[in-house]
């Protein structure tokens, strides 16, 4: 057995026996497809925008993934306090063995939970329109979550308790998914939301996977899938740097 | 006899303060060394360095012939740990803890099982082996973790404070037992505590330190000779004077309370 595999799986035991985090990480995506989505249906349909579930509902999913992959990188955090950390850090293998594991490991669970829910936007009337992209809807689904479990992994290399996890949550998780187009059309915005919404990653992947899901992509799927590529390998060179130094 | 530990002037400072304060000794192979000192002396900063978890200052050590900055590999394949703060990871069974650890330090399938089980058995927590860590008391996991430290049969072995909150049957127990691996594989042990009776029975060789510095070492009877005492504890109070040291709640308690105040599961 080997170093990566085993810390990876570390991660998928851990999140299948804490059942309430799993429910209870359900509940904002399941909180937004509902009172969000049924109650902007009817205004989004009469301004013309088609099936407010079927635009909706691509960003619900990355919503689940990016809120639990980010949480899983920030696991680090616990594991420093109650001391799990050293054990894995003074061992014989070498950091970058150990992030590769546990972000692998982060980003599993993440990939999970985002089927979860799509299995409950499925029961609440999505369809998937073109499932022979749904290997390339896969494909988003695993970038994603790469890319914020390694954020999460950033995170808490650097901070040494939770106090800072209110502050995580308002101003880098929120954003990220408020000014990702998820949950409205991105063109015809004021400028200045044009620009946050440009920078967020996340734009990215829900615009992407909305393509591969079958609705219309802006920016076309090659692009968004570069990009978000592009800043899934430089977010992980960015996690494995500074979880290389960590200081006990 | 070749030298498993060798420290030359070794130093750390934390900003203007000198926590380990030009320290130099040695360990030979096979020896059982215990490192005695009142609260904040600087002991667990001394195995910090040769663990490698902590640069030193300035100074030089050799642990089983590398250095712990530049060979860091070669020392932690060497070393087996009990730390003197938790480190198990309580969501998961005793088990799966010694498995990551077995994994961790390239131990084989094979070699894992039979070990784990002849540890577990030891530390009389084979019955336990399926139950979650978070479960189990305070001496149960200090039980584990000293297990887990020999999983790997390292040459050296370092051990913090490793008998702190257990029964007198059970330190008998593991001291028993570390004695016996000590004789029989050679391994060379490094250990810590303030129980004195047990480092005076248990040590082949005493080093005291006192802020940051060794202030005698020798094998336990001369250093009761030494200070004219009858026993380890009245040469200890002697040679590091009665005031109690005040310390600072260190950042990881304040850490760990943090933790229970926002209620982790
Ligand atoms: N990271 C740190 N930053 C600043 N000071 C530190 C740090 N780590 C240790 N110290 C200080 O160094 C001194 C030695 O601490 P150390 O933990 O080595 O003591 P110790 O001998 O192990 O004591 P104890 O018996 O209480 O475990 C203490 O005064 C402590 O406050
Ligand atoms: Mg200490």
């Amino acid at each position: 057995m080997n170093v990566i595999y085993i810390l990876c799986l570390r991660q998928l035991k851990r999140y299948f026996r804490a059942r309430s985090r799993i429910i209870g990480s359900l509940g904002q995506p399941l909180l937004f497809l509902l009172a969000v989505g049924f109650g902007f249906g009817p205004t989004f349909k009469k301004a013309g925008g088609g099936n407010y579930i079927q635009f909706l509902a691509p960003g619900i999913i990355l919503m689940g993934i990016l809120f639990t992959a980010v949480f899983s990188g920030i696991e680090i955090i616990w594991d420093r306090q109650f001391g799990f950390l050293k054990e894995t850090l003074v061992a014989p293998v070498s950091r970058f063995q150990i992030v590769l594991g546990r972000t692998l490991g982060g980003a599993t669970v993440a990939i999970i939970q985002g089927f979860i829910i799509l299995v409950i936007c499925l029961i609440a009337g999505f369809h998937i329109e073109k499932p022979a992209l749904f290997p390339v809807a896969l494909l988003f689904m695993f970038l994603c979550a790469l890319m914020f479990t390694a954020l999460g992994t950033a995170i808490g290399s650097v901070l040494e308790d939770m106090q800072a996890f209110p502050l995580i949550m308002n101003f880098i998780v929120m954003p990220l998914f408020f000014f990702s187009g998820a949950l409205f059309p991105v063109h015809g915005l004021p400028k200045a939301l044009q620009i946050a919404i440009r920078v967020d990653p996340l734009t990215y992947g829900v615009d992407g996977f909305r393509g591969a899901l079958g609705e219309v992509s802006l920016f076309g799927i090659g692009m968004d899938l570069m990009i978000l590529g592009i800043l899934t390998v430089i977010l992980l060179a960015i996690g494995s740097y500074l979880f290389s130094r960590i200081q006990l | 006899m070749s030298e498993m530990i060798e420290v030359h002037d070794l130093v750390k400072k934390f900003g203007d303060f000198y926590a380990v304060d030009h320290v130099s000794f040695q360990v030979s192979a096979g020896e059982i060394f215990g490192f005695l000192g009142p609260n904040g002396a600087g002991k667990t900063t001394i195995i910090k360095m040769l663990t490698t978890i902590l640069k030193p200052t300035s100074g030089s050590i050799r642990v089983d012939g590398h250095d712990p900055v530049r060979d860091q590999h070669q020392v932690r394949s060497s070393i087996g740990i009990v730390f003197q703060d938790p480190s198990l990871d309580g969501d998961m069974t005793a088990l799966e803890n010694l498995q990551l650890h077995g994994v961790l330090y390239g131990v084989s399938a094979e070699d894992r099982k039979d070990r784990t089980e002849k540890l577990l058995r030891l530390v009389q927590l084979w019955d336990r082996r399926k139950d979650f860590v978070k479960n189990f008391s305070g001496g149960m996991k200090r039980r584990l973790e000293i297990a887990r430290a020999l999983l790997h049969e390292p040459k050296i072995i370092f051990l913090d404070e490793p008998t702190l909150g257990l029964d007198p049957q059970t330190r008998n127990l593991i001291w028993n037992y570390i004695r016996t691996l000590n004789k029989d594989k050679n391994i060379t042990v490094f250990f810590t505590t303030h129980y004195m009776e047990e480092a005076d029975r248990v040590a082949d060789e005493i080093a005291i330190i006192d802020q940051g510095k060794i202030v005698a070492n020798g094998v336990p009877g001369a250093l009761k000779e030494l200070t004219h005492s009858e026993s380890l504890e009245d040469a200890f109070i002697l040679l590091t004077g009665y005031a109690i040291r005040a310390e600072e709640a260190s950042t990881s308690d304040r850490m760990r309370t943090l933790g229970k105040v926002w209620g982790r599961r």
